[in-house]
C-alpha cells in the first residue's frame, strides 16, 4: 500500500560531495544556462549566440580600458562582500551594507568639501580615512547595539538605516549643491584634485584594487586564524555554547558589526575618492545587496569572493556590451544575465540535496493505480 | 533554520537583482549610418538633398564619428528626445555613431566617454547634467576629441577649447505654449466653468534649479499675457523623473483648485493625473497625447539635431565649435507638437502664430521687465550668477534695456527671480 503513493522522486541530503564532484556541478549548470539563454537569444531575436556570448567576453576583456574598469569595479564589490563577511559568519543578517557604504562616502566628500582648501593631501587623506572609517562604523555599530541589548530584528534594522542614509546624503546633496538648485555636487575640487586618491603610474584605479586586496587577505585571516573570527564562529554557531564558554556576545555582536560597518565605509571612501570624485545617493549602485549574493555563493570564503564578484560584474560589463553590440534594449541582457545566476545559485541546491528516484520495479506498480 | 536561510537568500536575490536592473544596465547602440540609410523610410523628400549635401562633405573634410552618452534609455521622454535627434543628425550627416544608454551621473560618464574615444569616436556628446564634471575631465584629457555637452554651465569658464555647452531658447517655446494655456483658461472663464479670479494654474516642477525657474516663469508671462488675471502655484518633486511623486504632485495642484496643469519633470505622472481628473495639460519634451488624449493641448521641446550637425559640421569644416551655443526659433531648436484641437481653444493656431513672428523679430521679450515685478517692484537692474561656482556669487548684469536677458551669456537659463504671482509650495529642493 505504501509503496504505491510513492512519489516519483524525493529529495534527500547529500553525504559532502568530493570537491571535484561540487565543481563539475557548478560547471553544469553553467553550461545548462549557456545552452538556455542561446536557445532564448535565436528564438527571440535569431542572433547568432556565438556572437553574443563573444560580445559578453569583449566587454570585460576588449580593451586594457574595459580590463581596468572591470578590475575596479571587482575591486568595491569585493571590499562590500569581505566587509559583510564577519557578520554573516556571526548570523547577523546585515543587509545594510548600502547604508554603510553611503554614510563613508558622505563623511569623505564632507572631508573633501570642508578640509580641501585648508589641508595639505598628506594630512587630509588620512582624515578622510579616519572619518570615512568612523561613520561606517557607527552606522554598523547602532543595529548591533539594539540587537545586543533588547534582540531587535537586525535585517529590519539594517535595511531601515540603508534609508536614513540616502535621505541623509540627499539632504547634504542639497546642502553642497553647484550651481543652486541643482541637485548635484558635481566633481568635488576638480582642479586642485584636493583628496583625491594619487594615481599610480598612469592609473587611476590601481590604488583602489591594491587597498581591497590587502583588505582581502586581512578578513581572511581575522576570520581564520584570530581569536575574535574564532568567537565570532562560535557565537554564529550557538549563542548560548558562546555564553556557556564565556564569551561576551553583547560584545562580539557589537565588535563585529562595528568591523563590518567600517570596512564598508572604506569601500564608501574608495568610491568618493579613488574614481567618482562627488558623492550621489545612488553611488554604491546597489552594492550592499549584490555583495550578499557574492558572498554567500563564495561560502563566505574571501578568496572565493574574488571569483563570484568576477563572475556578476563580468556578466554585468558583458550585459552592456550585448546591447551595444547588437542595439538590443537593456532588459534582453538583463534576462541573459539572470538565467545565468539563477542557474548557478540552483547549482548549490544540487550540491547540497539529491534526488532519489523510485526504483524501476514499481512502474508495473503504478499502472494498477 | 535552512527554511529561513533559503527565503533569506532568495530575498536578496531578489533586492540586489533589482539593483542590477536599475543600475547596471549600460548599454551601448552601434549603428553604422549606412544601414540606416539603406531602410527606404529614412530617405524622406526633404531630407534627401540634405544627406547627399552632407555625404560628399565627408571627402573634403575630416571624418566624424560620433559617440553618445545619455543617462536614461528611450523609456524616458527627456532622453528619448536626444536620442531621435542623435539618430537624425548622424544619418542626414551620414556619419558612424555609437549610443551608449544607462550612463549614469559619475565615473561611468567619464569610463564611457574614454571607452568611446578608444573606439575611433572624435565626437562625445553628453546629455544630462550631472555629466558635466566627468565630461571636462576628459576633454582635458583628450584635446583632440570634442566634447559637447546639453545643459552644462561651465564652457564658458573652463576656458578648454575642445570643450562647450549647449542649450536652446527655450523659454520662447514655454512662453508659447503659456499663450495657448492662457486662451485655454479664458475660453473656460467664458464658459462659465470658472471666474477670472479662480484662473490658477498649477506647475510640477523637478527642483529650484534655474532652468526649472526659467521654464515655469516664461510659461507662466506666457499665460499671463493672454490672461491676465492668471495666478500660478509651483511645487517640486526633488526628481528629475519621479512618476509617482509628479502625478501626486498634479492632484495636489488640481485639489487646491488648479484648473491647468503643466509640468517640467520627465514622466507620464502629471498628464496622467490630468487625464484622470479632467483637467487640461500642457506638457514638456514632447507630445504626451497618447496618455492624455482628451486633456493634452500642447507641448513645447528642444529639437538638439540642429546642435549636433552644427557641431559635426564644424569638426568636419575644421571650424571652431563655440564655448556656448544657445538654439533658437530660427535654428529649427526651439519646437512646439502639434496643437490637439480636441481640448486647445479656439484660435490658438493663429494666436500662436502671431506671437511666433513677435518673438522672431524681436519686438516681444518674453522677460519684458515691464511684465513682471519681484517683491511689489518692477526690476531695472539685476546680477545673477552665470559664472558658477560654489557660493553662487552673482556676477553678471542681465537686465539690459529694459528686459532680462536669458540664456546669452551662457546657454544653459540663469533666470532664478521670484516674480509676483507665482507662489511656490515647497522649496526643500
Amino acid at each position: 500500500m505504501n509503496e504505491k503513493h510513492a512519489p516519483l522522486f524525493h529529495i534527500a541530503k547529500r553525504k559532502s560531495l568530493t570537491w571535484y564532484k561540487a565543481w563539475g556541478i557548478r560547471l553544469l549548470a553553467i553550461l545548462l544556462a549557456l545552452i538556455l539563454d542561446a536557445l532564448i537569444t535565436t528564438l527571440v531575436t535569431g542572433l547568432n549566440p556565438l556572437g553574443v556570448y563573444g560580445t559578453i567576453f569583449k566587454g570585460s576583456f576588449g580593451s586594457m580600458r574595459k580590463f581596468w574598469v572591470l578590475m575596479q569595479n571587482i575591486s568595491i564589490l569585493l571590499c562590500v562582500s569581505i566587509a559583510v563577511t564577519p557578520a554573516f559568519k556571526m548570523r547577523f543578517w546585515n543587509v545594510g551594507g548600502e547604508g554603510q557604504i553611503l554614510v563613508g562616502a558622505l563623511a569623505t566628500a564632507a572631508c573633501m568639501i570642508l578640509l580641501g582648501n585648508s589641508l595639505p593631501n598628506a594630512i587630509l587623506i588620512p582624515v578622510m580615512v579616519l572619518a570615512s572609517v568612523a561613520a561606517g562604523a557607527v552606522w554598523g555599530l547602532i543595529p548591533a547595539f539594539f540587537k545586543a541589548k533588547w534582540n531587535t530584528n537586525e535585517t529590519l534594522f539594517t535595511l531601515m538605516m540603508n534609508y536614513v542614509a540616502t535621505q541623509l546624503v540627499a539632504y547634504f546633496v542639497i546642502v553642497w549643491e553647484v550651481p543652486k538648485g541643482a541637485g548635484k555636487i558635481g566633481i568635488i575640487n576638480q582642479s586642485t584634485e584636493a583628496g583625491w586618491f594619487p594615481m599610480i603610474g598612469t592609473n587611476r584605479y590601481l590604488i583602489n584594487i591594491i587597498i581591497v586586496a590587502v583588505l582581502t587577505f586581512f578578513v581572511y585571516y581575522y576570520n581564520r586564524f584570530s581569536k575574535h573570527g574564532y568567537e565570532i564562529a562560535v557565537v554564529g554557531g550557538s549563542e548560548k555554547t558562546a555564553r556557556y564558554v564565556g564569551i561576551n556576545v553583547q560584545k562580539v555582536i557589537m565588535r563585529t558589526m562595528a568591523l563590518s560597518g567600517a570596512l564598508c565605509g572604506v569601500a564608501g571612501l574608495l568610491l568618493v575618492a579613488g574614481t567618482n570624485h562627488t558623492v550621489t545617493t545612488s553611488i554604491s549602485g546597489g552594492r550592499g545587496f549584490t555583495a550578499v549574493m557574492v558572498a554567500w555563493l563564495a561560502k563566505f570564503n574571501p578568496f572565493a569572493m574574488i571569483l563570484t564578484s568576477f563572475l556578476i560584474v563580468f556578466l554585468e560589463r558583458g550585459a552592456s556590451a550585448i546591447s551595444s553590440d547588437f542595439g538590443l534594449n537593456a532588459s534582453f541582457a538583463d534576462i541573459i544575465t539572470g538565467i545565468i545566476l539563477f542557474f548557478i545559485i540552483a547549482s548549490e541546491f544540487f550540491i547540497n540535496y539529491q534526488l532519489v528516484f523510485r526504483k524501476g520495479h514499481r512502474k508495473t506498480e503504478g499502472k494498477e493505480a | 533554520m535552512k527554511k529561513i536561510l533559503a527565503i533569506l537568500l532568495a530575498s536578496t536575490m531578489v533586492l540586489s537583482l533589482a539593483a542590477c536592473a536599475s543600475n547596471g544596465a549600460a548599454t551601448t547602440t552601434s549603428e553604422p549610418a549606412a544601414e540606416a540609410e539603406a531602410a527606404p523610410e529614412a530617405a524622406e523628400a526633404e531630407a534627401a538633398p540634405e544627406a547627399a549635401e552632407a555625404e560628399a562633405a565627408p571627402a573634403e573634410g575630416n571624418t566624424v564619428k560620433a559617440g553618445f552618452i545619455f543617462l536614461h534609455d528611450e523609456n524616458s521622454t527627456y532622453d528619448l528626445n536626444f536620442l531621435n535627434a542623435a539618430k537624425e543628425a548622424c544619418e542626414s550627416a551620414g556619419i558612424e555613431y555609437i549610443i551608449k544608454t544607462n550612463i549614469p551621473e559619475g565615473q561611468e560618464c567619464y569610463d564611457a566617454a574614454l571607452e568611446l574615444i578608444d573606439e575611433g569616436c572624435n565626437f562625445i556628446f553628453a546629455d544630462s547634467f550631472g555629466h558635466e564634471d566627468f565630461m571636462i575631465q576628459a576633454a582635458k584629457e583628450n584635446p583632440d576629441v570634442q566634447f559637447s555637452h546639453a545643459t552644462g554651465t561651465k564652457a564658458h569658464t573652463e576656458g578648454l577649447s575642445n570643450y562647450h555647452n549647449a542649450f536652446a531658447d527655450i523659454f520662447q517655446g514655454r512662453y508659447l505654449a503659456g499663450v495657448a494655456a492662457g486662451l485655454k483658461l479664458n475660453e473656460m472663464i467664458e464658459n462659465g466653468e470658472f471666474t477670472a479670479e479662480e484662473a490658477k494654474i498649477g506647475y510640477v516642477g523637478a527642483y529650484t534649479y534655474a532652468e526649472v525657474i526659467s521654464g515655469y516663469t516664461s510659461f507662466f508671462l506666457g499665460a499671463r499675457s493672454v490672461c491676465p488675471t492668471a495666478t500660478m502655484e509651483v511645487t517640486f518633486t526633488g526628481s528629475w523623473y519621479d512618476e509617482t511623486a509628479e502625478k501626486e504632485g498634479a492632484n495636489k495642484l488640481i485639489q487646491n483648485g488648479c484648473k491647468l496643469i503643466s509640468q517640467h519633470a520627465d514622466s507620464m505622472g502629471a498628464p496622467t493625473a490630468c487625464e484622470t481628473a479632467g483637467v487640461p495639460n500642457v506638457s514638456y519634451n514632447g507630445s504626451t497625447e497618447s496618455v492624455a488624449p482628451n486633456t493634452f493641448i500642447i507641448s513645447s521641446r528642444i529639437d538638439w539635431a540642429p546642435y549636433m550637425l552644427h557641431c559635426i559640421e564644424a569638426i568636419q569644416n575644421g571650424t571652431e565649435i563655440e564655448a556656448d551655443w544657445t538654439g533658437t526659433l530660427a535654428t529649427g531648436s526651439v519646437k512646439l507638437t502639434d496643437i490637439n484641437a480636441n481640448v486647445a481653444a479656439a484660435g490658438t493656431e493663429e494666436k500662436l502664430a502671431e506671437v511666433t513672428a513677435a518673438l522672431e523679430d524681436g519686438s516681444l521679450q518674453v522677460f519684458d521687465a515691464s511684465t513682471f515685478t519681484v517683491g511689489g517692484e518692477a526690476l531695472d537692474s539685476y546680477l545673477a550668477d552665470v559664472d558658477t561656482d560654489p557660493d553662487y556669487t552673482p556676477d553678471t548684469e542681465v537686465i539690459i534695456d529694459g528686459a532680462f536677458h536669458e540664456s546669452e551669456f551662457r546657454s544653459a537659463p540663469y533666470f532664478d527671480l521670484q516674480i509676483d504671482g507665482i507662489e511656490l509650495l515647497d522649496t526643500a529642493f
